[in-house]
């Protein structure tokens, strides 16, 4: 009977996940296998725009966590509630909610570093990754589940744009979490670092360069991927005579 | 003889090979390109020697790099097939001679890892993989890619010996003052967005000399254009190029510049000017025509010169950098495909649009 409920305002299409306590599992999802940058390619306009310095993407990652978690909630929360056929703008006002609190939040808190993000922080709406994770995963789970989903996907976004732009602040001018008091507080300030009597390459700071890095990292990524499968499949090759 | 049986082994066409290689190309286009090579080597002294040396081996341990990485499993001949070679060459040609080392190693990079094997080696790339490489080091490196040093031909007094200039090319020390010189569409720029229009600019004392033997600041590829042109004419004659491309370049540049000039001289530098400098003479012969990255028809390659050299020429007059012609390839490489798409080669038995012809059926009935 309450099974049945369950499934009307849903549609048959979106089940529910079975999620047991398998949060270690939904960790390493989202910081390394279905990683948003690296391996959904979702959420490319805020990696291109903002990952011109290691600070800038670590802001934008955590604010983008931040709404990302909530949103999971909100939505594993209603989920029962909204009918199938109007989800999507609810998610919407809810996402473009939470949204503008961030955005007002960062500007009072963070202003320095709200001044270098400013447009993108408001567009964190439209990160496909949001919506993605809301249609994709909080839809179908419990609280606790989207929760950790939040977390992990919002943290492996933040990792991949923390990582593009510390290799494009590097290369581009030379220096490295420059800024990160803004962000950190002033007792972060040992983490600013600068290579002497390096210019810096113009290039990695705009666009073409920030495409090319990306670039090597996925390809990096996809040969890690394979040697590791490799490995895996020679150990349980090696292992299975011996244990028959 | 009835068990007589023909032997015949079946292979696959084409049957008849003409004889011509990669290899063989690349190497009639390096002839082509020697004696404005050596021509820049005696006038800029040995830093030039030792940057064409170090581009064109750093492009040849990229490409090495590469092919390795990729499990290449015919290294030998691709590395030796002279494409990467020619990159190196054509990007040595396209850069301030006195350049520090690291710039013909980053260079390399750009041309041949980001330029042609990131899309699969060679006869792949959309891009020219040279001017990649330009295009990269001009945006990242603005001032050593723009310091032009004044001619000193080899024998002269003042000129850098071996030593010396092995120093000027490794320690990338700001040039001196002395030597340090614009290129013309440079020096013109400069004086235009200094409010001084060019009858007043290229009458000055300063002004960079043009001329067609070229003793004169700029790449080593700007320098002599009457020796690029000769090269340019061997590669026509010989058959490496058609006349579509290098003809619709320089009339694509010649063209609106002469309109230009002849309404406003004191804003539009003269035709001279703009087929003389920067890369107009090396651009039109030698990367415009890249078998790779230009349309397969000669109609197609008309649309495509004219495109590079209108660019150009907007650039060199309207834009921010004083010379466009790598952008301008660059540009007209992204749009090769869809004139490919508009002009295609026609078809053995059939017209331009695709139809078959018409053959008389009863010939000689």
């Amino acid at each position: 009977m309450s099974d049945a409920l369950k499934e009307v305002p849903l549609g048959g299409a979106l089940k529910e996940v079975p999620s047991g306590n398998n949060y270690g599992n939904i960790m390493k999802e989202g910081l390394w296998e279905q990683n948003v940058v690296f391996s959904q390619l979702l959420a490319m306009c805020p990696t291109m725009a903002v990952t011109t310095s290691g600070t800038n993407g670590l802001g934008m990652g955590l604010a983008t966590t931040a709404v990302l978690i909530v949103s999971n909630i909100l939505v594993s929360m209603i989920r029962h509630t909204v009918s199938s056929q109007v989800r999507i703008p609810v998610f919407v006002v809810l996402i473009a909610t939470l949204v503008t609190v961030v955005d007002m939040a960062m500007n009072a808190w963070l202003h320095d570093l709200y001044k270098v993000l400013g447009l993108f922080i408001a567009l964190i709406v439209v990160n496909c990754a949001i919506l993605g994770r809301a249609e994709a995963f909080a839809v179908k789970s419990g609280v606790a589940a989207s929760a950790v989903d939040g977390l992990a996907m919002g943290l492996g976004f933040t990792g991949a744009l923390t990582f593009i732009g510390l290799i494009r602040e590097f290369l581009g001018s030379g220096t490295l979490f420059a800024q990160a008091s803004n962000l950190l507080g002033p007792s972060f300030a040992f983490l600013e670092m600068k290579v002497p009597g390096y210019g810096g390459a113009l290039l990695m700071i705009l666009p073409p360069g920030g495409f090319a890095i990306l670039g090597f990292l996925l390809a990096g990524k996809r040969v890690m991927e394979r040697r590791l499968d490799e490995r895996a499949k020679q150990q349980t090759g090696d292992a299975a005579p011996v244990a028959a | 003889m009835n068990s007589a049986t023909l032997a015949v082994e079946t292979i696959a066409s084409p049957h008849a090979h003409g004889g011509n290689s990669v290899a063989r190309t690349m190497f009639r286009v390096q002839m082509a390109l020697v004696p404005a090579t050596a021509f820049g080597f005696w006038l800029f002294g040995w830093p030039a020697f030792f940057l064409w040396l170090l581009t064109i081996l750093s492009c040849l341990g990229f490409e090495l790099l590469s092919l390795k990485l990729m499990g290449s499993r015919r290294i030998k001949g691709t590395l030796w097939d002279g494409s990467a070679l020619l990159t190196g060459w054509l990007l040595a040609l396209t850069l301030p001679p006195w350049a520090p080392w690291w710039v013909a190693v980053i260079g390399a990079f750009i041309a041949i890892v980001i330029g042609k094997q990131v899309f699969g080696g060679v006869g792949q790339n959309v891009f020219n993989p040279a001017m990649v490489a330009r295009v990269a080091l001009l945006v990242s490196f603005p001032v050593p890619l723009t310091q032009w040093v004044t001619p000193l031909p080899l024998m002269s007094v003042g000129a850098p010996d071996f030593v010396h200039g092995l120093r000027i090319f490794l320690t990338s020390l700001p040039l001196p003052d002395a030597m340090a010189s614009a290129s013309l569409l440079g020096y013109t720029k400069t004086e235009m967005s200094r409010g001084i229009d060019l009858l007043n600019s290229l009458a000055g004392a300063h002004a960079p000399a043009m001329s067609w033997i070229g003793a004169r600041s700029g790449s080593l590829g700007e320098s002599a254009s009457l020796l690029i042109l000769g090269g340019g004419l061997y590669l026509l004659v010989s058959g490496i190029i058609t006349w579509h491309t290098p003809l619709a370049v320089l009339a694509g540049l010649a063209i609106p510049a002469a309109i230009g000039h002849a309404v406003d001289p004191a804003h539009y530098l003269s035709v001279s000017a703009h087929l003389l400098s920067g890369a107009a003479m090396l651009g039109a012969f030698f990367i415009a025509t890249d078998y790779v990255t230009s349309p397969n028809t000669g109609s197609g390659q008309i649309v495509f010169g004219l495109g590079v050299g209108l660019l150009t020429w907007i650039i060199r007059s309207y834009g921010g950098y004083p010379e466009g012609m790598a952008f301008a390839v660059l540009l007209m490489n992204a749009l090769t495909p869809v004139i490919d798409r508009f002009a295609k080669p026609r078809i053995l038995g059939r017209d331009r649009k695709g139809k078959p012809l018409d053959i008389p059926e009863n010939k000689g009935a």
